[in-house]
């Protein structure tokens, strides 16, 4: 599986540059308990997850699971929060994700972020992905704020043959949103990805007017839009728990797509955005292309971050 | 949202104080939560672990547990460590009289263009004449971003084109200069990962041939446990003079930008304070020890506030004369600096006093605007007046309750002790402490 490849080369490359390093625990038979929460952290879980994944690893150890395996569940057990499909997991039940389609509620996908973080570019390969399935698929270049943005979607559109509703740059992005909600409407096309200017969570007025986008999208179509997507980067620390939780409660977010996971960051704040939120994670990205895009599988997050042998846990 | 390590330390030692000693053990202890607090401030896990070995040597290897008032001892020993960990002074960029070449590098997103976009106005408006390179063949429109900017900003941009080599670049470069008088050229790369050999090659290949005088490392402030061997790597293969930290108008800490300063040992020229223009403010190394601290951003408050000041007539004359007037007055004017959220977060102390997680109403000052017009000239002069009758009188005119105007007298009079607090010279425009929050 090439993006699994990826990410394991990825993750692999800088293995010098830490002593302890969460790279070691899949290969390591057993360790400091002490260590492996230290590797937990410099992989961006946060303290206070660390110390629950440990504590969990340190229970099932007892009970005579190998250590591996200990961590692994532990892992997973904090990655689901769908108590069904953990349930199913548990008793050996794998969801091939890669398989199937990444369904969307709706018809509309309004995308959300910091800035930075890659919302355009996800855009893009969200664009590729579901017109490669077969779906029909416009964008909404709603990010009249930052220079040239709406330039950027424009490039991708025509590059992938995406029709792409913009407007002029510093205009109103609601009326971007508005007008592309209702052609997707009036030519029954199958998805509406809407771009928006990355935002910090902390700017009020700016969550204020993310808020009216959506509200804006609603009056051309009534019901959508259905999902709202946050585009987190891996690279991001402790900051991006209040990310989650400040779009989260402006625009209800209903998944995640974590990005540039190419590179050596392990994301490993979705631990707990997954956990205090529960919210899911769609897909990851994985490079500047626009097939760049896999869709998210915990189990394959946790080997990749292991460093396990994929066929290992299959 | 999280604790400050500031908030942390204080509980730690709340836990201790009244005692006349601590032990070694309670020290560590508390060192341990220290730790966990840089933990979250992103601060690099080796980097914090070396920062609470420093410490601990210096507080038990002295006679700091057997001083008068050990907690508040440990507490400074943390913050001066922190700010020597930050790198003490403030440092500027070499800036020769003509021929600068300044080369911004990075990851993806980091905040590049736009920081490059700052620099040229910032120096343009110094008296400088910039020239913009825009080096960023691969991301789709980013020559095109920083060519708006460009024209925004009233400064030339020479964009690279699609393969060409660092020599052809070069070569451009001393045409376009020979024609043209610019004595500061602010070079804008593509975001690359530090681990892609192909293109931290391609941008060792630009800076070789552009020889530029400075080479910045532009960090987000969010970055996690990341940005040590991102800038270890960079530092090693491209080679590094100065870090930028974007994106510090966040709540975002900064541990990383200061993590990376700590092991490349390069100063951090500036920071990212907004998306505008002119969002780019030299980077003040004690001030952001304290807003991780959380002993709030007192000095930066009060430049902001200065900035300001020159309209400032109306200010208070004393600070015994602080009326609601004033107070509605220097509202608006901290308005104006940014959110009240983001205000108080400099203020120190508040967050402390606030219940975590509160936020700011914005939408406040629109009623204490209402409450406060409908007072009389006297009211507002004597607040003392006011008692329930007026009150309720004042709610009724106001549209607001009863309760609204006793929580906005409340707040006045948290206000007038907070500036009490700041002494007898800079009560101008600073905020007020608790209750704005609802
Ligand atoms: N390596 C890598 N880079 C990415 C990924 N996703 C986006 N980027 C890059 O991150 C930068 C910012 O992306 P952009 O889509 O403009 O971010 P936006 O501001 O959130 O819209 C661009 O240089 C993208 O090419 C990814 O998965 N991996
Ligand atoms: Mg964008």
């Amino acid at each position: 599986m090439a993006w699994f490849d990826r990410l394991r080369q990825g993750l692999g490359k800088t293995r010098d540059l830490l002593t302890t390093d969460v790279r070691d625990l899949g290969r390591a038979w057993e360790m400091e308990w002490d260590d492996l929460e230290f590797a937990l952290i410099g992989a961006d879980t946060g303290a206070k997850i660390a110390a629950e994944i440990v504590a969990e690893a340190k229970r099932e150890r007892e009970r005579g699971t190998s250590f591996r395996e200990s961590l692994e569940k532990a892992l997973l057990d904090q990655l689901e929060p769908n108590r069904m499909r953990q349930k199913l997991r548990r008793v050996g039940f794998n969801l091939d994700v890669s398989r199937n389609l990444v369904e969307v509620k709706g018809k509309v996908v309004m995308v959300v972020g910091v800035n930075g973080v890659g919302k355009t570019t996800t855009i893009a390969k969200l664009g590729q992905y579901y017109t490669e399935r077969g779906q029909r698929v416009m964008f909404a270049a709603g990010d009249t704020f930052r220079a040239a943005a709406t330039a950027q979607l424009e490039v991708w559109g025509g590059r992938l043959g995406i029709p792409t509703v913009s407007g002029p740059d510093g205009s109103d992005p609601g009326a971007v949103a508005f007008d592309a909600a209702h052609a997707r409407r009036a030519r029954g096309l199958d998805l509406l990805f809407v771009d928006t200017a990355g935002r910090l969570h902390t700017k009020h007025n700016l969550m204020e007017e993310l808020k009216k986008v959506k509200r804006v999208i609603t009056k051309a179509d009534p019901d959508e839009p259905r999902e709202v997507w946050l585009v987190l980067d891996a690279v991001t620390g402790q900051n991006g728990l209040a990310q989650a939780k400040k779009f989260h409660e402006a625009v209800g977010v209903t998944g995640v797509v974590v990005t540039k996971l190419d590179g050596t960051a392990k994301g490993g704040i979705l631990l707990p955005i997954v956990r205090e939120l529960e919210l899911p994670i769609k897909f990851i990205g994985v490079g500047e292309k626009a097939e760049d895009l896999q869709p998210y599988d915990a189990a394959a997050y946790v080997r990749a971050l292991l460093d396990m042998p994929e066929t290992a846990a299959a | 949202m999280f604790e400050s390590l500031g908030d942390r330390l204080q509980g730690v030692f709340d836990s201790l104080r009244g005692r006349g000693r601590l032990t070694e053990v309670e020290v560590k202890a508390a060192l341990r939560e220290v730790r966990v607090a840089l933990l979250e401030a992103d601060v690099n896990l080796e980097v914090a672990r070396d920062f609470t070995k420093r410490v601990q040597e210096k507080a038990i290897g002295s006679d700091t547990l057997m001083s008068l008032q050990p907690d508040q001892r440990v507490i400074a020993i943390v913050h001066d460590e922190l700010v020597e960990l930050l790198g003490g002074k403030a440092a500027q960029p070499n800036l020769k009289n003509e021929a600068n070449v300044w080369m911004l590098l990075g990851l993806q997103g980091a905040g590049k263009t736009t920081t490059a976009g700052k620099l040229a106005y910032k120096y343009k408006s110094q008296g400088r004449r910039p020239l913009l390179i825009a080096a960023d063949t691969q991301r789709p429109a980013a020559r095109e971003q920083l060519r708006v900017l460009g024209r925004q900003i009233g400064v030339p941009v020479l964009e690279v084109e699609d393969g060409e080599t660092p020599e052809r670049t070069k070569a451009r470069l001393g045409e376009y200069l020979r024609a043209n008088y610019r004595d500061l050229v602010i070079v804008d790369t593509a975001g690359r990962l530090q681990i892609d050999e192909a293109l931290m090659d391609a941008v060792a290949d630009l800076k070789e041939a552009l020889g530029p005088n400075e080479t910045m490392l532009v960090i987000d402030a969010m970055t996690g446990q990341q940005s040590l061997p991102v800038a270890q790597a960079f530092d090693a293969r491209v080679g590094i003079s100065g870090l930028i930290m974007t994106k510090l108008d966040g709540d975002a800490r900064g541990g990383a930008a200061l993590s990376a300063k700590h092991v490349t040992g390069k100063p951090i020229y500036f920071a990212g304070m907004s998306e505008k223009i002119d969002g780019l403010e030299p980077f003040h190394p004690d001030r952001v020890a304290g807003r991780i601290l959380g002993m709030g951003d007192v000095l930066t408050l009060i430049e902001k506030a200065k900035v300001l000041e020159g309209d400032d007539e109306d200010g208070p004359a004393s600070l015994k004369d602080f009326t609601l007037q004033d107070m509605l007055t220097q509202m608006r004017k901290i308005k104006r600096m940014g959110s009240f959220t983001d205000i108080l977060k400099m203020v120190p102390g508040a967050s402390k006093m606030m219940p975590p997680g509160t936020e700011i109403d914005e939408g406040e000052i629109g009623r204490i605007e209402a409450i406060i017009s409908s007072m009389t000239d006297k009211e507002r002069r004597q607040p003392k007046l006011l008692n329930a009758s007026r009150r309720k009188r004042i709610a009724a005119g106001s549209g607001t309750s009863v309760q609204d105007v006793n929580r906005l007298m409340k707040n006045y009079e948290q206000m007038k002790k907070l500036m009490k607090q700041f002494g007898r010279r800079p009560p101008r425009n600073l905020p007020g402490g608790r209750g704005l929050g609802r």
